[in-house]
């Protein structure tokens, strides 16, 4: 790009400049009306004309009025999302590997049975589980939300890691095989090193996925036991009857979403390289 | 969690010692099928249990607040909800809610892809990560974001910011009508969903071979020629499969909808109306033949994509 002439240096800030906005304008928004007093909110201006932490100290601090919502349901999503992501990448690990390596009938089943369920309509699921669930005391509770969590993590943990096993230079297997090392400890010893970044990768991805859930989270769970944040969001009311819970809302959606960015601002190139790899054999 | 490795180490001693030709390839595809199966058998049970179970529960009269009347009742409920004037109203919510976003999509999706490829090495790893943020966003965060920079009640600046435009006066309510509300909905869902397609697009566009855009442009084609007849048309595999994988999942549209109008002012989604009929009243049986409805909606979307546009998901998602 050395050859650019000075307008085509502008056009490219511009299109830059275009597209941050674009991306970062409803964050930024959030944000703001995170930081507004109750008489701020209905200023209809996009800065807060007074600043305040009181709408963190709603749903953070002891006494907070939404705290008892909002701890709780933070609590039960990063564990709920993490231990349906660990789930699922162990288990899209083998399958994956399997895809990847081995020869045998039923890969492209296997693959196109993730595809399907990937696209399945979530809330045709969530129906007979609702009814399932409370029959047998999985309703409310981490387990009844982490099964149903892995058809959502599962297919794209397997897809995104069968990519990204099929670029790893497995002679290095097979010269372990030939040192004397069965499958499995060939597998574990000289695979499992290269294949980590990949894995790495996925289990970001599902996360964000499980992280994102809406409709599990608020179909299969009726207390803080196990609702999740996305739930739980809807569930905020204002501190009395005259207070809208907007101010909580946002500053409880800045709070779920700060460590989101954060992870994306280190891992972006990695996160792109999976999601492309992913969906599209690159 | 110890399944698959107490699996693959049982299959360890019979597959690890040298065998004859037949016998290896055997043990190996019993390894696969031990390393593969577990996932495999939990997207089944995952999926295709509850799909069977919302069948079978949608052919009785099935209400959680009257249990013991419950009944069989063949395909009554189906002729229930497709004589509802509400299920087509909240069909055609659907369809036109992704037809739109999918194709404003495209269009955008398109055109960020276009400059994640051409832009400069820093510019791209800026762009690239901005883009990243919509995605990694919880859609129900996004939904409230936009939903309180619209909504007077909720202290909404967008009317003070574009009163300037001809409809948008200062007590303009987005959220009382269909059509103001959709726009919020829609405008909210393609922010958000985007970025993945522009990423499918960028990896199909690193696909055209470079020498043939070149070619075009030596022998004097315009911008706009290179685009139409070499670009677009080495691309179609990757546009065909965004356009699939967007369609199926804005389909299922439900998160931004519940937060805004929770279906209010003929907004109901299809997944809105399963939810409301089988959570929100607890009448099963109606829900179950929604959620039949829905899945089938889904099916033959794939279907017509798959055998209509040919679409080849699985060789396009990587070889097996």
């Amino acid at each position: 790009m050395g050859g650019m002439s000075t307008k085509q240096r502008i056009g490219w800030v511009v299109i830059t400049v275009v597209v941050l906005l674009w991306s970062l304008f409803p964050v930024v928004s959030i944000l703001m009306t995170s930081f507004k007093t109750q008489a701020g909110l209905f200023s209809g201006k996009f800065l807060p004309p007074e600043w305040t932490w009181e709408n963190y100290a709603t749903i953070l601090a002891p006494g907070g009025s939404a705290q008892d919502l909002f701890l709780p349901s933070l609590r039960n999503s990063i564990g709920i999302s993490l231990i349906s992501t660990v789930v699922a990448v162990v288990l899209a690990t083998f399958c994956a590997y399997a895809i990847a390596r081995l020869d045998f009938r039923g890969k492209k089943l296997i693959l196109t049975t993730a595809l399907a369920v990937s696209v399945f309509p979530v809330v045709s699921i969530v129906t007979p589980l609702f009814n399932l669930w409370r029959s047998i005391g999985l309703y409310d509770t981490w387990p009844g939300l982490i099964i149903p969590y892995l058809s959502l993590t599962l297919p794209i943990s397997i897809w995104t890691l069968a990519a990204f096993f099929r670029q790893i230079p497995w002679e290095l297997e097979q010269a372990a095989q030939v040192d004397g090392a069965t499958p499995f400890q060939a597998f574990r010893k000289a695979v499992v090193p290269l294949a980590a970044p990949g894995v790495f990768t996925t289990a970001i991805i599902a996360f964000f996925i499980a992280w994102n859930d809406f409709v599990y989270g608020i179909s299969l769970t009726s207390t803080s036991a196990a609702r999740p944040v996305p739930a739980a969001l809807s569930f905020f009311t204002g501190a009395s009857q005259f207070e809208e819970p907007t101010g909580a809302i946002s500053a409880a959606a800045i709070v779920v979403t700060v460590p989101i960015v954060i992870v994306v601002l280190i891992f972006q190139r990695r996160i792109v390289s999976g999601l492309t790899q992913g969906a599209v054999k690159g | 969690m110890t399944t698959p490795a107490s699996a693959a180490e049982k299959a360890t001693p019979t597959n690890g010692k040298r065998r004859r030709g037949s016998d290896r390839s055997r043990s190996e595809a019993r390894l696969g099928w031990y390393l593969a199966g577990p996932a495999f058998v939990i997207m089944l049970l995952v999926t295709l249990y509850p799909i069977l179970q919302a069948l079978w529960d949608s052919l009785f009269s099935l209400r959680l607040t009257a249990l013991d009347e419950t009944e069989f009742i063949w395909f009554r409920n189906y002729q229930v909800v497709l004589g509802d004037p509400a299920f087509w109203q909240s069909l055609w919510v659907t369809v036109l809610i992704t037809v739109i976003t999918v194709a404003v999509e495209l269009v955008l999706g398109f055109i960020l892809a276009m400059v994640m490829h051409r832009a400069a090495t820093q510019l791209r790893g800026i762009v690239r990560t901005a883009i990243l943020v919509p995605y990694g966003i919880v859609t129900v965060v996004s939904a409230f974001a936009w939903f309180y920079a619209f909504d007077i009640n909720s202290g909404g600046y967008i009317n003070n910011w574009f009163s300037w435009l001809p409809g948008i006066t200062e007590d303009l309510n987005w959220f009382a009508a269909q059509g103001t509300s959709m726009f919020v909905i829609i405008a909210s869902e393609i922010w958000k969903t985007t970025p993945f397609i522009s990423l499918l697009l960028l990896s199909g566009l690193a696909q055209v071979p470079g020498e043939l855009e070149e070619a075009a442009r030596v022998d004097g084609a315009t911008g706009a020629q290179v685009l139409r007849r070499v670009i677009l048309p080495n691309m179609k595999a990757a546009i065909m499969v965004a356009v699939l994988f967007r369609a199926l999942e804005a389909f299922r549209i439900f998160d931004n909808v519940y937060i805004m109008t929770n279906g209010a002012n003929n907004t109901e989604v299809l997944s809105l109306l399963a939810y409301n009929t089988s959570i929100g009243r607890l009448e099963i049986g109606l829900g179950s033949a929604i959620s039949v409805l829905l899945f089938l909606c889904v099916l033959i979307i794939a279907f017509i994509a798959i055998k209509g546009f040919k679409v080849d998901l699985a060789g396009t998602r990587g070889d097996t």
